[in-house]
């Protein structure tokens, strides 16, 4: 997808257009993709989590549940009797620590692409009504945005899961709908600015109706907004699900989530060092790939912010 | 001026007004709150009396008038499990928890502004570098898993700070250091871009054209400009620090407002987590109405809007 506001871009970005002339769209990312260190380092990042998630129990050294209570606290590098290597130890019940942070890629993963999924869609949605309708509406649905964005989300979050009650699909759909704010607030200041251009005055004038205006000309002129905003979301996300578990209001055990590997980890503190380190990395690790993704994507979708926060 | 100070306001009531909506709403949430509460052996008529008594057979419109119109008058209803007004068990924590915020904004706004402004003057050099990644690296750190391996470090190996309560005045430094470093995390990377952007302004060029010094070129006409945005984000980073704080002060068993509201959650005592949620969106947003107010005294030519 190609759009007007894209091209604009480009235009003033000659260098990049005349290095990469008239080449598909993936073909074109990927040679700006190898430019930026930060852009490699986000996607290797990333890939190798997304594929953790999806072969993880073809590539885990040990069942991820599986109990050995004569292996109970063992420290990284444990072998066993019967030359098993336990790369990052084991827990209180046994357990191999980085099988374990393999079976949990998989909440975050799932967890941090389905909620942004459902908050992106609600947002943008939302946004673009709220903006192209403007006048006493738009004041009202903005209104309201703020005022779910004046309790700061992990606490709303928090709040919402401790009476709903939590679980993996229901912490997923609560991190989704209480997510949507910023996507609306950040697209409706696009389409403002979006619906004034003269390509949309064009579109009316050639008597389009208002519906077809709003998603054919201005929906693709907004949307990168939001796609760099959710990468910034995924790891807000992935963050505030491990959180949860963490305080034991989001997934629940058997499920294998590095929150509640933490959660663990902290009842064993004085001993067993492991248990909490390594889970943490993981998550630190997940976040960082995908926030140098988002950077990545911000500059190479939106030219005129590169450099900025 | 004072049309601004008026708007303003009149916008603060009006998102509180929608706070205490989605608070009320979000405890109804889970159906019949008093089935929640009510112990297994009670019988239908023990229920319906209790259910009576708090008022939960009233109209949800009427309920929810009924609870804002107490709320104004700062009457939350008795906490359920402590037998005392919600309102009180609050006020104790807020001590704690305003100590914690304050504690750990200081930290953070020490070390973001000077290593912020370094890595904006030497651009690209190793030093950016450095300063750049540990700040990627704060921001996707977890904050209460940086809380733990503090403790891990200075509490159980090196024995040197208390890992648990608030009993003496050591307690604060491992939660605050926590803490301050998320936000100096982030608040370094918008001091950084900040400056970049003021560094570049003519004023800048002609301050050191004309032979100024360097030190006060940078403290005198670049930092002071570029606080505008500074300021914007420490406002919006506060939401992060508050939500934090929940978390974090969970992990350190610091008494404050966090975690009286993980306990009152787990516990599903209502009245208290309402109270708790209506003041970290009320010091959110008067936080936030106090930066709109120091705008106008960092920017003359901000005024209206």
């Amino acid at each position: 997808m190609i759009t007007d506001a894209q091209n604009s871009h480009q235009s003033e970005t000659g260098a990049i257009a005349d290095m990469v002339p008239r080449r598909s769209l993936p073909r074109r990312l990927l040679a700006i993709l190898l430019k930026s260190p930060v852009g490699v380092a986000g996607s290797i990042i990333v890939s190798v989590i997304v594929l953790l998630a999806f072969f993880g129990p073809v590539i885990s050294p040990h069942d991820p549940s599986g109990r050995n209570i004569r292996a109970r606290f063992e420290p990284p590098g444990f072998v066993d009797n019967n030359g098993n290597l336990y790369r990052l130890g084991t827990d209180q019940l046994g357990r191999d620590v980085f099988s374990r942070i393999i079976a949990g890629s998989r909440v975050s993963v799932l967890v941090g692409v389905i909620s942004v999924l459902i908050a992106g869609t609600l947002g943008v949605i939302y946004g673009l009504i709220s903006g192209f309708v403007g006048g006493f509406i738009d004041s009202v649905m903005m209104r309201i945005v703020d005022g779910l964005l004046a309790i700061p989300f992990i606490i709303l979050v928090i709040a919402i899961s401790g009476v709903v009650g939590a679980g993996l699909s229901t912490l997923i759909l609560i991190l989704g709908f209480t997510g949507w704010t910023t996507y609306a607030r950040v697209i409706r200041g696009e389409v403002l600015k979006v619906r004034e251009m003269e390509y949309v005055i064009a579109a009316y004038a050639l008597g389009q109706s208002r519906l077809k205006v709003m998603f054919l000309h201005i929906l693709p002129n907004v949307v990168h907004s939001a796609i760099v905003l959710a990468a910034v979301q995924v790891g807000v996300t992935i963050l505030a699900e491990s959180s949860l578990s963490f305080l034991g209001l989001g997934v629940k055990p058997p499920t294998v989530t590095w929150g509640l590997m933490l959660s663990d980890g902290r009842q064993y503190i004085n001993s067993a060092w492991w248990m909490t380190a390594y889970p943490g990395i993981a998550i630190t690790i997940t976040v960082l790939g995908v926030v140098f993704l988002g950077d990545w994507l911000r500059d190479f979708l939106d030219p005129n912010v590169r450099g900025r926060a | 001026m004072r049309g601004f100070f008026i708007s303003r306001l009149i916008q603060l009531v009006v998102t509180m007004f929608i706070v205490s909506v989605v608070v009320f709403f979000i405890l109804r949430l889970s159906g019949d709150p008093i089935l929640v509460v009510a112990p297994d052996f009670f019988s239908e008529e023990q229920i319906n009396q209790m259910r009576k008594f708090w008022g939960f057979d009233r109209p949800l419109g009427e309920q929810y008038l009924t609870f804002v119109s107490k709320a104004i008058t700062g009457d939350f209803g008795k906490s359920y499990l402590a037998k005392r007004p919600a309102m009180e068990l609050v006020f104790e924590r807020l001590g704690y928890s305003w100590m914690l915020a304050a504690a750990s904004a200081a930290i953070g706004l020490t070390v973001a502004v000077p290593l912020g402004i370094l890595s904006a003057l030497r651009r690209n050099s190793f030093v950016d570098l450095v300063i750049t990644s540990l700040s990627s690296l704060g921001t996707a750190m977890p904050s209460f898993w940086l809380g733990l391996m503090l403790i891990i470090i200075f509490s159980v190996h090196l024995r040197m700070l208390p890992a648990f309560g608030a009993l003496e005045p050591k307690a604060i430094i491992l939660p605050s250091a926590t803490l301050g470093v998320g936000m100096a995390a982030r608040l370094s990377r918008m001091t950084r871009s900040a400056m970049l952007e003021v560094l570049n302004q003519d004023y800048v060029r002609t301050a050191k054209s004309k032979g100024l010094q360097e030190k006060i070129v940078i403290l005198r006409h670049a930092l002071r400009n570029a606080l505008i945005p500074i300021v914007t984000v420490f406002g919006l980073q506060l939401g992060w620090l508050l939500g934090g704080s929940v978390v974090v002060e969970s992990v350190f068993s610091w008494p404050g407002l966090g975690r009286l509201m993980i306990d009152s959650i787990s516990v599903r005592d209502n009245t208290v987590v309402q109270a708790g949620l209506l003041f970290f969106a009320l010091s959110f947003i008067l936080i936030n109405y106090a930066i709109d107010v120091i705008y106008i005294i960092l920017d003359p030519r901000i005024k209206f809007q």
